[in-house]
């Protein structure tokens, strides 16, 4: 019997518990309800059974699917021959991948290796066992769950409470595997960045400002060892989210006031889900328009006026990078701005000040700690952005201040060292974990700094 | 009900009974008959009219949008130095009647105001007043204590900044510990003048927006319910103070509470679903109501 019938029974058996458990609920309390005649309304109590009968089995039903395959694995190689047994252990993988390829297929392959058909056919035969117990232990189990809180239903018994504490055990549950993951995330990154750190030293990963990553494939190549000054990476990013944000504070800012202090409900109306749209349209999308035609533009214009322009530069990727982010910034001020008491707008109307007045001296003050949380947010995603540099800013990790040059980011590279052909364990790819790593360490200090602002700005006005 | 409304203090005042004789004051009152009724009635029974007035009004009716009228020919003067009271059920127009005064309708989108609102002869919706200016004249306390997120100072020191009241520092401050002073503040908070002032409790608060309303010394403070939100302490507090600012400013004053309306105001005036029913000498509305309507009221009957 494979899982998912397994998993559909179980469901049909849930079914019944409810049902039943509800039943007998209402049966033992005479049919009468009412807390002083039973403590949880009769629902609860056929909750109660259901959870009995799927918690534990269904956790049998994990476990044992997530061990057998091991002991299956072991068992079948235990009885190989001995010869096989001591081989080298990755050939001894290499025969037990065939081995399970031909028991999961179900056909076994006469032209094989005597040897491996007799394994393949083994490991079938386990599995099947295997199967078969894994059914009949967890209904058991299931069968014995639902009877153990059946028997409990009493009209004093505090169903409710079980089954809220079941609830809030499942939430709990949930929570934990997000942050679990992201530990996990945070693990992998961090080792692979320590195998980059035994070969190429942090300071000069950190302080480098010379950054070649190819590193030669064969010995004999030229090319050299590379270089991991990380430096240009770090100032390109730097370069191009502080021209993004240049554009899309002022300009989100202006338009968050605008809607909610001076537009009229029409307008607002229009004007919101029309600066919403901006943060729907995809980032290639945006990409190529910045490579396509703000770039050619830029350099027109530049050239025009005698300034020599590369083709793909910081100013272009900034430009739609600070387009793209605008309804960041002003979403969520707008939201902010909005939050504000009318109070506070009455209180500076009746002192005789004017909207500006009021939106300077009283309004912006008191929306400070979320106007920064959005202009964190606005700058992380400017931080994290990809495509549009990918696109419009070029590859060259050139160290410059100057926005009219090609420049890289970050993200940019870690792309470039992943996509296409690479060892797993050259430096040149493990490159990408470490700039992964220190990206991750500036946003959280970045973070961190936010939060601490904010709850500062909280902490005096509320 | 026009002949009532000139009775002047020398005549016998007529009873409730008698202004509305057709209805027995025990029949239960039906809303179409006392709208009918306050539509008849041109002007405001009482002593509606003074000489002089600080503020004079005529006809006011204000609209909320197309549909929603909210004020209906308000018709009434409100003297020099003199605190009144505002009166009336939950929803009958007092805080919208009070707002048209220093212009705060105007925040509120589609609120329109038509009839005569004079102050000092000077009209208020005319076109070329500033209400920015006005309500510098007519400053307001609301019914929750709303101090900005500044500190003490920094929300006195406000009304003064915006008009330019001062230019050297030491004269702001005079203007703040002064405001404070009067505002029966500044002691409780001299030491800590540049702590927020949200940090304050809900009395203090309350004072500070008085005192942050006196700064720009206004010549008529309107106070919305200013004391619904405070314990009796601080509700005692705020009614001394308003008894000494009576000396410099004219107080409008809307409140649920009709001993609070006793005790601090010269003359009351009771509104009902919109329309001005009576104002007179605060002493005759509480001891002897004209109208049957405010009668009710102050007995308890409804509202
Ligand atoms: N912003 C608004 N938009 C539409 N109608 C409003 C608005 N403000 C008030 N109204 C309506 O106008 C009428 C008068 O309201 P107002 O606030 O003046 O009453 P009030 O006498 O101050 O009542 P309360 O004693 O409860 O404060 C009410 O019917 C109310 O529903
Ligand atoms: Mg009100």
């Amino acid at each position: 019997m494979n899982t998912s019938i397994i998993l559909l029974l179980l469901l049909v058996l849930a079914a019944f518990s409810y049902f039943f458990g509800r039943k007998r609920a209402l049966a033992v309390s005479n049919g009468n309800r009412g807390v002083n005649k039973l403590h949880s309304l009769p629902g609860y109590y056929g909750n109660l059974v259901v959870v009995w009968c799927l918690l534990p089995s269904l956790i049998a039903l994990m476990l044992w699917s997530f061990f057998s395959p091991t002991f299956i694995s072991q068992n079948v190689i235990s009885s190989l021959p001995a010869e096989i047994q001591n081989a080298d252990p990755t050939k001894v993988n290499l025969f037990m991948n065939r081995v399970e390829s031909m028991a999961k297929a179900g056909a076994i392959d006469p032209t094989t290796d005597p040897a491996q058909q007799e394994a393949a056919r083994r490991y079938m035969e386990l599995q099947a066992n295997s199967n078969l117990i894994k059914a009949v232990l967890v209904f058991a189990i299931a069968g014995l769950g639902m009877f153990w809180a059946f028997r409990k239903i009493a009209p004093n018994y505090r169903a409710r409470n079980q089954v809220e504490k079941v609830i809030v055990g499942i939430m709990i549950f949930c929570a934990s595997i997000a942050i679990v993951t992201t530990l996990g995330i945070i693990l992998s990154v961090l080792f692979e960045s320590l195998r980059f750190f035994q070969t190429i030293p942090l300071t000069e990963f950190l302080f480098g400002t010379h950054w070649s990553p190819q590193t030669a494939i064969r010995t004999d190549q030229v090319g050299g060892s590379g270089s991991f000054g990380a430096i240009p990476l770090f100032a390109g990013t730097l370069l191009i989210s502080v021209i993004a944000l240049a554009i899309a504070v002022p300009v989100g800012l202006m338009s968050a006031i605008y809607l909610s202090e001076y537009a009229s409900k029409r307008v607002r109306a229009w004007v919101k889900p029309g600066l919403e749209i901006l943060a729907g349209i995809p980032t290639v999308v945006y990409g190529f328009f910045a490579a396509l035609t703000v770039a050619p533009f830029i350099r027109t214009i530049g050239e025009s006026i005698g300034l020599t322009v590369a083709s793909e530069s910081a100013l272009a990727a900034g430009l739609v990078m600070g387009v793209m982010i605008i309804p960041f910034m002003s979403s969520l001020s707008d939201d902010v701005i909005n939050a504000v008491p009318q109070a506070m707008r009455d209180g500076s109307y009746g002192m005789g000040a004017t909207r500006s007045e009021t939106i300077k001296q009283v309004i912006l003050p008191a929306a400070l700690p979320g106007i920064v949380g959005a202009f964190l947010l606005a700058a992380s995603r400017a931080i994290g952005e990809t495509m549009i540099v990918v696109m419009a800013a070029g590859l060259s990790a050139n160290l410059t201040a100057n926005p009219l040059e090609a420049v890289t980011t970050v993200t940019v590279q870690i792309v470039t060292l992943l996509t296409g052909d690479q060892e797993f364990d050259s430096p040149k790819t493990l490159a990408a974990f470490a700039l992964g790593l220190t990206l991750f360490v500036l946003t959280l200090i970045l973070n961190i700094f936010a939060l601490r602002i904010v709850r500062k700005y909280r902490e005096q006005y509320e | 009900m026009n002949t009532v409304a000139l009775t002047n203090d020398t005549m016998p005042l007529p009873t409730a009974k008698d202004v509305s004789a057709a209805s027995s004051k025990d029949q239960p009152l039906d809303i179409q008959t006392i709208v009918e009724e306050l539509k008849q009635a041109s002007q405001p029974v009482g002593v509606p009219f003074l000489d002089d007035p600080k503020f004079y009004t005529r006809d006011v009716d204000v609209f909320y949008n197309q549909a929603k009228q909210a004020i209906f020919g308000v018709d009434l003067d409100i003297g020099k130095n003199e605190v009144i009271a505002m009166i009336g059920p939950s929803g009958c127009g007092k805080s919208t009647f009070l707002r048209c005064l220093n212009r705060m309708n105007d925040t509120i989108d589609g609120c329109k105001v038509t009839g005569q609102l004079l102050l000092d002869g000077e009209d208020i919706y005319g076109k070329d007043q500033d209400p920015v200016l006005l309500r510098a004249r007519v400053g307001m306390v609301f019914q929750k204590p709303n101090p900005f997120p500044k500190s003490i100072y920094d929300n006195v020191a406000y009304g003064p900044r915006i008009h330019g009241l001062t230019t050297n520092r030491s004269e702001l401050d005079d203007i703040v510990e002064d405001s404070l002073k009067k505002a029966g503040l500044f002691n409780e908070v001299k030491d800590r003048l540049q702590s927020p002032g949200t940090g304050l409790s809900g009395g203090q608060q309350q004072r500070l927006c008085i005192a942050r309303a006196i700064a720009v010394s206004p010549e008529v403070i309107l106070m919305d319910e200013p004391t619904s939100a405070l314990d009796p302490i601080a509700t005692a507090t705020i009614e001394e103070l308003i008894d000494e600012l009576r000396q410099s400013f004219t107080i409008c004053i809307v409140t649920h509470s009709m001993q609070q309306a006793a005790r601090i105001s010269q003359r009351t005036a009771y509104f009902h679903l919109g329309y001005l029913v009576e104002v007179n000498k605060t002493n005759t509305v509480f001891t002897n109501p004209q109208h049957r309507l405010t009668e009710n009221y102050i007995t308890g009957r409804f509202g």
